[in-house]
């Protein structure tokens, strides 16, 4: 914002805080027609002619390469790092190490301080702990392997399960470790019918295709860092504060993020590393990650152990629920896997317990990864649910219904919206579920029994502040700028939807520039809230706009029709582009208010999964599955469908195959390329069909949207392992479901 | 990676005499190279030679060049029509782009997918002899249930040469002076004992040229491979088999097996328990008996045991129905 611009009116904000719901929007009285439409990503010909730069792409002058060294040990301090061989081979520029200031570990998302630093006392196997640079990323990458790390060991905790007994209680965080209403041992006591089953999850790891990466380039004393991160203005943060400058002496552009899912949340340390090299060589320094550091050293999510405890009345209905959950974490790290979070409100019971501890462990960091705590948590909970219901003889769904609650059943608030039955409803009628045979194990056709499985999905909704401005240019064109980023979601399309909606114009006629950190500061993608906080942004920045299209007309705001960069009222129709003077400009911010704590908002959503298991070898193919859910408004029926088969893709992930796997010896990560961690791949997904019911959430923001990206996920792995039970018979409580498991238990062929 | 030096070869005598690893398709080397597993001075690459051929034979099998990508081999109609075992597994093998480039050649010389002998950071007799096996009291989990030594417990990964074992295949050789070998495949591959990083008996500079099936045993052929997803995943458990019945007696059998041992296993006593036999359940269970016999786990591979078992089992009752 200039002077001039301020002086002339030509810029202006425009805020709004969720104190009050927000009935109206401009998104249902638009007459472009462009909301929620299936459109094709706007960028989508940049990314399939390779014309997107991702943050390893970009030119710059006496470009140097850069590739990290690691500890080749699971715990110890290094007494010394011997470079010199590194630094005689031809091309080499120099080995940089610095003990104090590299980062140990990527910092969780939204913190604005640096992450923990230090790493001459090493923590995991994989740690980064210093970087060679070289004229190519040939000789730097064979340099790299020749740096010896000499070291003093230590002991270490590699073991989850010989250290769990000695798990603490985290520190309170956003997310409350500890909930506890009534007696639920009481409950269990006087119970007609009791689950209490112990489920376990693997590590897992995003395994984003973009790997980590970052260019790194100081001009004038300021860094330049092309990343690969989802959220820009907190990442500026935290590596302003771990190279010790100033918060205005960073700037990240991070365009285009090839797939994120939390693992780009905070930096990680490539970026400083990257940094610090930048700084002392004096020259820009481009550092990717290899698929293998980025399974070791960026962040997995983490194990969990988690007890159930349900009980039940003769009619199943709930009167305790208990969800106590064992992660682990690198010590000083507070992070936990929430996984009771969805239990939180999931279902009604009177006597309540959800718990988290924490197992310290030297293993790589533990943060978020797509839905922390219902991707996993849901797999325990919706698990044990289906448990109960053949325990009680109804069906799954039923015994949903009757432990549907009229309120939120920990806070005693309402909930802002809740489809969960109806989501399961016309789930069942899509999916045939009338057709199931109550008994398990009874569909056997050849050498595959056949099984049909549900499960719930829940997912929190949440608000972050987050500020865009939009242009309206004298040419009748729209320009979006906002540090939020899109990383594979749609965002790019959706913002650019929301403002060619509420300003009249043919999306053609409207940029999006995202992932500068020059640019408004946004929520960043995380959590599911990126659409709906920046779109709010957007859409209010679109509000104030179309004011000052009313006044320029002068007209009342109300009567104003924008159709087509057209203005129309009062029986006139002007050209946009005619009013916009010498061009116009709103920022709109958004923040949450009262409104999340006087309403539970969520969305939620039925998973249906058909299986076979083999009779013979205990393998399991997924046969077709469906996912019916509520998000709020669809802003786009194609990005968000999108969005729901991938956290479904997930879910079959989780199910069935993903496990990341430390060494009992020195907790390293086994398993670290794509080869040997079984992301699901094309033969393994089936037909998945995506429907949405029509929401809109007024309590949740002014587009009445809710969190798509995580919901997907939530709960879609249990309901296969729901089918699984259901076809054989068999239960397997130790995720993922691989054919050893349920060889153990499947009679002879 | 290391700098190493390339040439391409014109003839299979200069391929033989240029003092390099062999480089076709590339699809197991160069990952190898870039994380330093392997690190050869220089390559050759072949893939201008000659050899890219499928070629009838007199006595009326196929000689197949060795440079045929596996994509096509499996797509080959002789071999659809009378190999089938072998065009199944090529196709339960890997992914499609992985096909295209991956050669005949090469595929009988895939190495481990050890996890420990990936990382340059574990001890591996294999990659490095002398630094241990870090599998052993390890993540174990696809690790072999036969033929190990206490230096190593590896499996050889591929399909398509577990096929090629049930099909008596031989591997015909061209040495740098000249001399040419046929190697029936089932003395090409060595176990691990001492020396679990010399695999197979080709001599520095031997370059296979051509692999040469028989003519076709008799019955019907069946490849099944066990695997944690529907693609791409390594064999657990795999089962190659040939089997003729007659009059519900078995009069041949040849069966090989992929995931369980450090080469592509074959084992005589499998097979004289089934020859001469009836079809039975029970005439299985001494076949598996005969093939598990010496078989040991070590603790998260425990499971192939019985998994190995129960799928011999499978395909005998498939193959003899």
């Amino acid at each position: 914002m200039t002077l001039i611009d301020k002086v002339l009116g030509r810029e202006d904000t425009r805020s709004l805080t969720m104190n009050e719901p927000h009935p109206h929007s401009w998104l249902d009285a638009g007459a472009q027609g462009v909301i929620g439409q299936p459109l094709d990503r706007i960028e989508g010909p940049l990314k399939v002619s390779g014309k997107a730069t991702y943050a390893a792409e970009y030119p710059a002058q006496r470009l140097s390469y850069g590739v990290l060294v690691r500890a080749p040990f699971g715990s110890g301090t290094i007494r010394d790092v011997h470079a010199d061989a590194a630094r005689a081979l031809p091309g080499v520029i120099d080995v940089v190490t610095d003990y104090p200031s590299f980062i140990r570990n990527p910092q969780q998302g939204g913190e604005q301080k640096a992450p923990t630093q230090g790493v001459q006392k090493v923590d995991y196997h994989g740690e980064i702990v210093a970087i060679v640079v070289a004229e190519t990323f040939e000789a730097a990458r064979d340099a790299a392997l020749r740096v010896k790390v000499d070291y003093e060991p230590r002991d270490g905790a590699y073991v989850f399960a010989a250290h769990r007994d000695q798990a603490e209680r985290p520190a309170p965080d956003q997310i409350p470790p500890h909930l506890a209403k009534g007696d639920v041992d009481a409950a269990m006591a006087d119970a007609a019918f009791t689950i209490d089953a112990t489920y376990t999850t693997p590590s897992q790891n995003s395994a984003a295709m973009e790997p980590h990466a970052s260019i790194a380039e100081w001009r004038d004393g300021t860094l330049i860092l092309h990343g690969s991160y989802q959220m820009v203005a907190s990442d500026q943060m935290q590596l302003a504060a771990a190279l010790g400058v100033g918060k205005d002496q960073v700037r990240i552009i991070s365009r285009y993020v090839g797939g994120g899912f939390g693992s780009k949340l905070g930096i990680a340390p490539e970026s400083v590393a990257a940094a610090i090299a930048a700084k002392r060589l004096q020259r820009p320094v481009k550092v990717a990650m290899a698929r293998q550091q980025v399974f070791d050293a960026t962040v997995r999510r983490s194990n969990t152990e988690q007890r159930i405890r349900l009980a039940a009345d003769a009619t199943g209905r709930l009167t305790g629920l208990a969800h106590e959950t064992l992660a682990s974490n690198l010590p000083g790290e507070d992070f936990f896997e929430p996984a009771g979070i969805g239990t939180q409100f999931a279902y009604a019971a009177d006597n309540r317990l959800i718990d988290h501890k924490l197992v310290r462990l030297n293993w790589l960091l533990a943060g978020s990864m797509r839905a922390p705590g219902e991707a996993v948590g849901m797999l325990a909970l919706e698990a044990a649910m289906d448990e109960l219901a053949y325990a009680v003889g109804i069906d799954p769904i039923e015994l949903r219904r009757r432990n549907e609650p009229a309120k939120d059943p920990q806070n005693d608030i309402p909930f802002s919206t809740r489809l969960l039955i109806p989501c399961l409803d016309r789930g069942a009628e899509l999916f045939g579920w009338s057709d199931r045979k109550p008994q398990p194990a009874t569909d056997r056709r050849g050498e595959w029994w056949h099984g049909v499985g549900v499960a719930a999905a829940v997912r929190s909704n949440m608000l972050q502040k987050s500020s865009a401005t939009v242009e309206l240019t004298t040419d009748g064109r729209a320009i979006v700028s906002t540090d939020m980023t899109d990383i594979g979601t749609g965002t790019y399309t959706i913002l650019a939807q929301i403002a060619a909606e509420t300003l009249g114009l043919p999306l053609d006629r409207v940029s999006v520039h995202l992932g500068d950190g020059a640019a408004p500061p946004s929520a960043g993608s995380g959590g599911s809230w990126g659409a709906g906080s920046s779109g709010s942004s957007v859409y209010l920045a679109c509000e104030g706009l179309r004011e000052k299209l009313a006044k320029a007309m002068g007209v009342d705001v109300e009567a104003m029709t924008l159709k087509d960069g057209r203005a129309i009222a009062e029986n006139r129709a002007v050209e946009i582009a005619e009013l916009v003077g010498d061009g116009l400009s709103v920022t709109g911010s958004i923040a949450p208010g009262k409104q999340e704590k006087l309403h539970r908002q969520a969305s939620y959503g039925a998973h249906f999964a058909e299986v076979k298991v083999n009779a013979v070898t205990g393998e399991v193919r997924v046969e077709r599955m469906l996912g019916v859910f509520a998000a709020g408004r669809i802003l786009n029926a194609k990005t968000a469908r999108s969005q729901c088969l991938g956290g479904m893709t997930f879910g079959i992930g989780a199910a069935l195959s993903e496990e990341l796997v430390h060494d009992p010896r020195n907790g390293k990560v086994v398993n670290r390329d794509l080869a040997e961690y079984h992301v699901p791949v094309n033969a393994d997904i089936p037909q998945i069909e995506v429907e949405f019911l029509d929401e809109r959430d007024v309590h949740a923001n002014p587009i009445h949207a809710k969190g798509i990206g995580e919901l997907g996920i939530s709960g879609a792995g249990a309901a296969i392992a729901n089918a699984i039970y259901h076809a054989t018979g068999v239960r397997v409580r130790d995720y993922p479901i691989t054919c050893d498991k349920l060889l153990a238990e499947l009679p002879p062929i | 990676m290391k700098t190493f030096g390339y040439t391409r070869a014109g003839t299979v005598a200069d391929a033989t005499r240029a003092g390099g690893r062999f480089i076709a398709g590339g699809t197991n080397l160069l990952d190898l190279m870039k994380l330093q597993v392997e690190a050869p001075d220089h390559l050759v690459d072949i893939t201008r030679l000659d050899l890219g051929r499928i070629e009838e034979r007199d006595d009326g099998g196929l000689s197949i060049g060795t440079l045929v990508p596996n994509s096509d081999l499996a797509a080959d109609p002789r071999i659809i029509d009378r190999y089938e075992v072998l065009s199944r597994a090529l196709l339960a093998g890997a992914s499609g782009q992985l096909r295209n480039k991956a050669t005949t050649g090469g595929n009988l010389l895939q190495r481990t997918r050890c996890y420990y002998f990936y990382d340059t950071a574990a001890g591996c007799n294999k990659r490095e002899p002398g630094t241990g096996c870090e599998a052993i009291g390890g993540f174990n989990r696809i690790h072999a249930i036969l033929g190990t030594s206490d230096a190593c417990i590896a499996t050889h990964p591929g399909d398509m040469p577990v096929a090629m074992r049930l099909l008596d295949a031989a591997i015909v050789t061209q040495q740098p002076d000249g001399d040419k070998r046929r190697i029936p495949i089932g003395d090409f591959y060595r176990l691990p004992g001492d020396t679990p990083h010399i695999e197979h008996v080709l001599q520095s500079g031997e370059l296979i040229t051509h692999v040469e099936l028989p003519p076709p045993p008799p019955g019907r052929q069946v490849y099944r491979k066990v695997r944690d997803r529907a693609s791409y995943a390594f064999a657990l458990v795999s089962v190659a088999a040939a089997v003729a019945v007659e009059d519900g007696t078995i009069t041949s059998a040849a069966l090989a097996f992929g995931g369980l041992a450090p080469m592509p296993w074959r084992d005589p006593a499998v097979e004289a328990a089934l020859v001469g036999r009836p079809a039975t359940e029970a005439v299985f269970e001494d076949a598996a008996d005969a093939l598990l016999a010496d078989a040991r786990g070590f603790g998260w591979n425990d499971f192939k045991i019985p998994l190995a078992r129960r799928t011999l089992i499978a395909v005998l009752h498939e193959v003899t129905q």
